[in-house]
Order: C-alpha cells, then structure tokens, then sequence
C-alpha cells in the first residue's frame, strides 16, 4: 500500500520511493530508505499535508507525495518505540 | 559552518562570533550570507567564520542549493576552508551525520559539533565515539545554554592549527565504483585534488546532474559523461545506490555513538503533545487565526507610534533647517529633499523591525513550520507555497517588510512569485488615499438600511485586492514565473524557546541591510520628486503686504501655481489625455506623480495642488476642495464613480518606489522590478478604465 492509505498511528517501513528524481533523492537523503520506519501521525485540518515522524525526525508532506511512497505495515503495530532511534526494520 | 536546518547553527554562529557578525548574500543569489569574526585561543590572528546557509545535502539542482558545496570545497570564487565545521542535532544524529558523511568522502579538513546536547537527556551520546569513528574532533555543546563552548573553541583553534583528516568512507558496489572513477577522469584539471576528492565529486555529479537541472560552472564534458551514464543507469537508480550505501554504513556505526540505550521518543514527546492541540483540525486552526490577527493587529497598533514618532521627529527636523538657513533651493532641498528622503526610509524601521522579530520568534520557535503546513492547501491552489502565508499576511501592513520576509521560502521560484503579488495587498499607505475619496465623495448613508456605504466601500477595497492578488498569483504561477514547484517535505522541527539575543540580533542585522541598500536609492527617489515638483520656480511675485489671513491664501495660491508650473505639473499636464479616459484630470495627475515617493503623500500633493497648505490630520478642507471643484462647463470634476476609479487604480498599481527597490534587491536585477511595474501600472489602468467607462454607460 502507499503511505497516503496508512491511519493515524499506523507504524510502516518503505519499501519504495517512486516519484520524479528530485523528490525521490530528497526522500532519500533525509532518511526514508527502504526498510526506514515511519509512524503516521495524522493530517491538517484540510485533509493535507499529511504528518510523520522518521528517525527522530517529524516531517510534513502533501497527500500527493504520500500517494508515491510504497510502504507496508509493520508487525510491531503499536509496540514499544524502537530503542535505538531510527533503526532499520530488518526485512 | 555547514549544518541541517534547525540544528541551531544561528544561535551557535552568534556565540561563537558575538557582535562581530554581518549579513549580506551571495553574488548573484538572494540568500543570506553570514559572515563573523572570532579570536581563538592560541591563534593569533582572528579567523573568519561563514555561516553557510542550511542544507540536508550537498547534492544540488540549483545555484542555491550549489553554495553548501562551493563553499566547503572552495570552488567558484569561494575560498578553500581551512575548517569545514559540521553541526549536527544530537536528538536526530544518524540522519544529521549524513551531510557530515557527504564533506569526509570530500577530504577536507573537519570538525563535528553536536549541538543541543542538553535536549538529549542522560548524556546518551558518546561524543568521542562520533569522533573516533569519522577520524575527526567532535565536541558536543549547547547554543542555548552556553555549554562546552570553552571546548570547541579550544578544538577549533587546534583544528585550524593541525587539520583534521577524515577517515570515513561508505563502501560502494564494485560497479559504481568504475563508473564513479569514469566520471572523475572526465573533470578538468583545476577541478582535481586527489583521489578521494575526486571520487566524491564524481558521486556529487552523478546525484546531482540531469537533463533540466539549474547548475552552474559545470563542466561541459564532466556533464556529458554524467548525462552519458544516466543513459544507462537512471540517475535514479544511481541515487538510490549511493544513499543507501551510506545510510547503510551509518545505521551500522548508530550503536557505537550512544553511550546508553535512549528513548527516541523522549524528546519529541513534549512536541507531540503541544502539536496535538497546536495542530488540531479544529482547535489548532482557530488558535493560529488568533494568532495571526494578534500578530498582524501588534504590527499596525505598536509600529503606530514610533511611526508617529520618527514622523515628527523629521518634521521637527525640517523646521529647525527651515529657521535657521535663507528660503531658497538649497534649504527646500536639505528639508523636502534630504531630511523627506531620509525620513521616507526611517519611517518603515518599526514595521519592519516588529515583522523580523515576529518572524524570529516564529522560526526560532519552530512554530513557522507549523504555519505553512496548515496553510499549505490553501497556498497551493494559488500555485504558492505554505510558507508564503507569513509575507502575504504581513503585504497588509505594508509590503516591504513583507518582501523581505520571502527569505523564508527555499525556493527561487516561489520567493519570486510570492513578491511579485505582495503588492497587491491593501497596505497600510493606501488607506489615507481612500479615506479621503470616500470621505468627500460617498455619502455617509446606508443602503438596505443598516450598512453604512462608506463603510463597506472600505472592506469592498480589501476584499477586491485580494481577489485580485489571488487571481495574480494563479496567472503569475502559470506564466511568468513558471517552474517546477517543489515538493512540499516540511521538517517540523520541535518547539524550542527562542533565545531572545540570537532573534534580536537577527532582527538588527537584517533591518540594517535594509537600511543600507534600499534606503539609498528611496533617499534619491525622493530628491528627484522633490526637483520635479519645485522646477522651473515661478517668477517672482511682487510682495505686496496684505492682513495676514489673506496673506495665507495668496501664499497658498501662489504654492499651487508653483506646482501647476513646474516639471512635475508639466508632466501631469502632459498625462492628461491619457489618464482622461479613467476620469482623471491633471491635477490627479500630479497627484499620481508624487504618489510615487510613498503612497500617502498623493494627499499632501493633492493638497499643495489645491492650495490648501498643509493637509496634516484633518483633511476636511480638502475634501470640501475636491467635492465642490468644477470643470469650464459647470460640471463638478469629482464624482463618486472617479473616486472609484481612483481608488481602483491606487489599489492595484504598483506606486511605492521602496516596494521596487527592495524587490530589486531581493532580486539582484532590474528586469523584476521592471516588470512589476509594468504589469501592475497596465492592469491598475485597464481596471480603472473598465470601472470608469463602464459606470459612464451604465449612466453614472
């Protein structure tokens, strides 16, 4: 599934960045690699932009950005935060 | 310095250097530049340090985002870095460290600091191990709270003294590694150091070069053969390939770098919690519209005084010249002239100085971000960015401030647009401009009984600038300023408590910069209004004495004879026929001309043309002048629908010298300035035009 269909709380690693080659090497640079988790924490007033925290980090990107980010959901929905911060979810 | 953006590098820039610090830009570039000065212990000349602006990396798309790497490596008329000092955030290390990872493939000479070292609880972060594993120093301190400064300074000093090597490189797949080492062969000479040097440039040209990118001073055949091997690796892929192989070896040396085991969520857990009302769908937009109206009524209600108070203060000024020098030109031309101009520019000190440290504030606090991410949809549909809502908002009270706080946007692009459209906001100079038509020319009644005419004229004003500025920006967007816009990836950084000396001095320094720039070529302005209004002198009359109060109207009469003859009034003679069509006459005209100075004084030339002196506060008698003036043929010359017209020229065209010369700064070039004129002149005429013409056919 894409980012964009993740619900608020929803833990997800990358499994792909597809997109055009600027936004994509941004993505990448910050972090979002695949195997990186990322935790949905939810969306402006108008439905976009949508909020997320990775690697410590909490990012802001439009629904249409979210549409390019291929991700899946995480056994550890919910679990404890992962200890060391910003540690890849072995695949 | 090279850093992420909001590591705190500012603050850390300030207390390295202290006083000892300049803004300015780039050549060629409207992006700050920071430049300060310290003295090291040991040292004994005092070294120079360049705050570059932040960046997440130093692969670029653009002349902007190419001055991280110019800058640390001394390309391009930057000089080679003796240091390259990287700061990173200890509560986001791994994903800071990356640019850190970017300037050790280079080989030049580095030093990392950890920066905000207190917000990282139970001292998690093993400094020493960062340090030993990168092959450089690596001090951890506090901007905020002063620690560990003794330290870096010391390791600075050292560094320059002895550089720093470092020793850390991401491991690539054999087969980038020949094609890296293909592209490095394809640089110039004056490009190549050594090998590793080389190899990383190759890397940068690889991650940074494509068919439509924007860079600068590349060399044609190490872009052909970039462009040669995209062709058959994308450069996506290529991409991919190396930011995974370092985030891969970073993720590997993460364990080594904390001490004990942190809880990631520690410190954004009071963020997390502010944001859940802050940025509530609800709530968190209500609290932000107070916000915003708070902000924007304190900038009209606090800058109003000192506004007042300079504005006196130049008056008084001009009147002790006027005691003590002989009447002639030269004392008309120290007081209109000078002291005007010079008050012209001092006179928007306090906006722009409680706009900075507003904007200080909201940056330093991080809450800006959070400003563009809930405007952002709205924003976006006009082809604008979230953070363009700041400058928009603040184009209300006046747009110079406003064009000034465009430096917040990352992109060319949308700052240009964004600039482009700020003047059409309702400022505040327009106001008197429609206070007085309104005034004299609408009747203070109320249709459908309950809304005052008057009244709703105004917010009619309002409103119709907007929409006009809205449908700007959508044309603006899609034409003259075309462009890819880029992705939104906003960092919300967490809520800090601004530390008040670091956003003060920024609100010094860039007030200053203002001053030095555009003051200069508003002062001239100024001047040459001043010459055009005032020759050719009449000749002299012969001083008959008469009773005093007749006296005062003869002087006054003579005044405006004086303005119907000199340059300024020959030329509103001469704009006669072609502002005729929009119901004007030549003495709107000069009206207009004067304008040009600064909005408001169209009513005090309005008043030197009508011989009615000093217009002041009360402009009753100048309204009455307007109402009652007729034409030859018995017609009053003012009727509602040219005061219609009028306001609706003075809404859209672009008359305020210091709007265009701080547009010219921001852009380093004629051509916009040139442009905004142009293209708001020609619709504030056509909307005047249309206004006016229409009203006549529909009979009014």
């Amino acid at each position: 599934m894409t980012l964009a269909q993740s619900r608020v709380g929803d833990v997800v690693a990358i499994e792909a960045v597809e997109g055009d080659r600027s936004f994509r090497r941004r993505l990448l640079e910050l972090g979002l690699v695949p195997g990186t988790q990322i935790t949905f924490l939810g969306v402006a007033p108008l439905g976009d932009p949508l909020q997320l925290t990775v690697r410590g980090c909490k990012l802001s990107i439009r629904r249409s950005e979210a549409l390019q980010i291929r991700v899946r959901l995480t056994e550890e929905l919910r679990a404890p935060a992962s200890l060391v911060p910003g540690a890849t979810v072995s695949a | 310095m090279v850093g992420n953006p909001n590591v705190g590098k500012t603050s850390l820039f300030n207390r390295l250097t202290g006083q000892h610090a300049r803004v300015g830009n780039y050549p060629g570039i409207t992006v700050e530049r920071r430049v300060g000065t310290l003295k090291l212990p040991t040292l004994g000349a005092p070294s120079e340090l360049v705050d570059v602006p932040g960046c997440y990396s130093l692969s670029s798309r653009s002349p902007e985002e190419q001055i991280a790497l110019k800058s640390v490596l001394g390309f391009d008329g930057f000089p080679i870095p003796d240091l390259v000092v990287c700061v990173v955030d200890a509560g986001q290390l791994t994903r800071n460290l990356y640019l850190a990872l970017q300037v050790a493939e280079f080989r030049v000479p580095l030093l990392i600091v950890i920066n905000m070292i207190d917000e990282v609880r139970d001292n998690s972060i093993d400094a020493a191990q960062v340090g030993e594993v990168f092959g450089v120093p690596c001090v951890p301190v506090s901007a905020r709270t002063g620690f560990g400064f003794d330290a870096l300074r010391t390791a600075i000093s050292q560094a320059l003294k002895s550089p720093p090597w470092p020793k850390l490189q991401p491991r690539y797949p054999d087969a980038l590694m020949r094609t890296i080492d293909q592209v490095a062969d394809a640089f110039p000479p004056g490009w190549r150091r050594n090998v590793e040097h080389d190899r990383a440039l190759a890397l940068w040209a690889l991650t940074s070069i494509e068919d439509d990118d924007e860079l600068e001073g590349i060399p044609p055949e190490a872009r052909e053969r970039v462009l040669g091997v995209h062709r058959e690796t994308s450069g996506t892929a290529m991409d991919e390939a190396v930011i995974t192989a370092r985030y891969a070896l970073l993720d590997d040396l993460e364990p080594r770098f904390f001490g004990k085991v942190p809880d990631a969520h520690e410190r954004l857990s009071a963020t997390k919690r502010i944001d859940q009302v802050l940025l509530h769908p609800v709530f968190g937009f209500a609290i932000f519209i107070v916000l915003m109206l708070l902000m924007f009524q304190s900038l009209f209600a606090w800058s109003d005084p000192a506004i007042s108070l300079i504005e006196s203060a130049f008056g008084a000024l001009a009147g002790l010249v006027t005691e003590f020098l002989p009447a002639n030109s030269f004392r008309d031309l120290l007081t209109e002239g000078v002291i005007g101009g010079v008050g012209n520019v001092v006179v928007f000190l306090p906006q722009i100085l409680l706009l900075f440290l507003f904007i200080g504030v909201l940056e330093d606090s991080g809450y800006m971000a959070r400003v563009a991410y809930l405007m952002d949809r709205i924003m976006r549909v006009l082809g604008l960015h979230g953070r363009a809502f700041v400058p928009m908002l603040s184009g209300f009270a006046c747009a110079v401030p406003a064009i000034l706080a465009t430096r917040t946007m990352e992109r060319q692009r949308d700052r240009l647009l964004t600039m482009l459209v700020v003047p059409l906001m309702t400022c505040s100079a327009r106001l008197p401009v429609y206070t007085l038509i309104i005034a004299a020319l609408f009747p203070p009644t109320n249709i459908f009984g309950a809304l005052p005419v008057q009244g709703l004229l105004m917010v009619g004003m309002y409103v119709f600038s907007m929409l006009v500025s809205l449908i700007a920006a959508w044309v603006l967007g899609r034409t003259v300023v075309k462009g890819k816009s880029i992705p939104l990836i906003l960092e919300l950084p967490p809520y800090r408590l601004p530390r008040i000396s670091t956003t003060l001095s920024m609100m010094w320094q860039r007030a200053a910069s203002f001053l030095r720039e555009a003051g200069s070529v508003i002062l001239v302005c100024t001047i040459v209004l001043w010459a055009l209004l005032s020759f050719p002198k009449p000749s002299e009359a012969t001083p008959t004495r008469a009773a005093d109060s007749v006296q005062q109207v003869v002087d006054r009469h003579a005044a405006a004879t004086a303005i119907e003859q000199s340059y300024g009034g020959q030329l509103g003679k001469l704009l006669e026929p072609a502002i005729a069509p929009l119901g004007f006459d030549w003495k709107i005209g000069v009206g207009i001309i004067g304008a040009f100075a600064a909005r408001e004084v169209f009513v005090s030339t309005m008043g030197l043309v009508y011989g009615i002196g000093d217009v002041g506060d009360d402009d009753t008698p100048l309204r009455e002048k307007i109402k009652r003036e007729t034409r030859s043929d018995g017609s009053p010359v003012y009727s509602p629908l040219t005061g219609l017209s009028l306001m609706i020229f003075f809404a859209l065209a672009c008359q305020c010298i210091s709007t265009l010369s701080v547009v010219r700064r921001e852009t380093r070039s004629w051509r916009w300035p040139m442009f905004l004129f142009g293209y708001m002149t020609l619709l504030a005429y056509a909307a005047s035009f249309v206004v006016y013409q229409g009203g006549r056919l529909l009979g009014f």
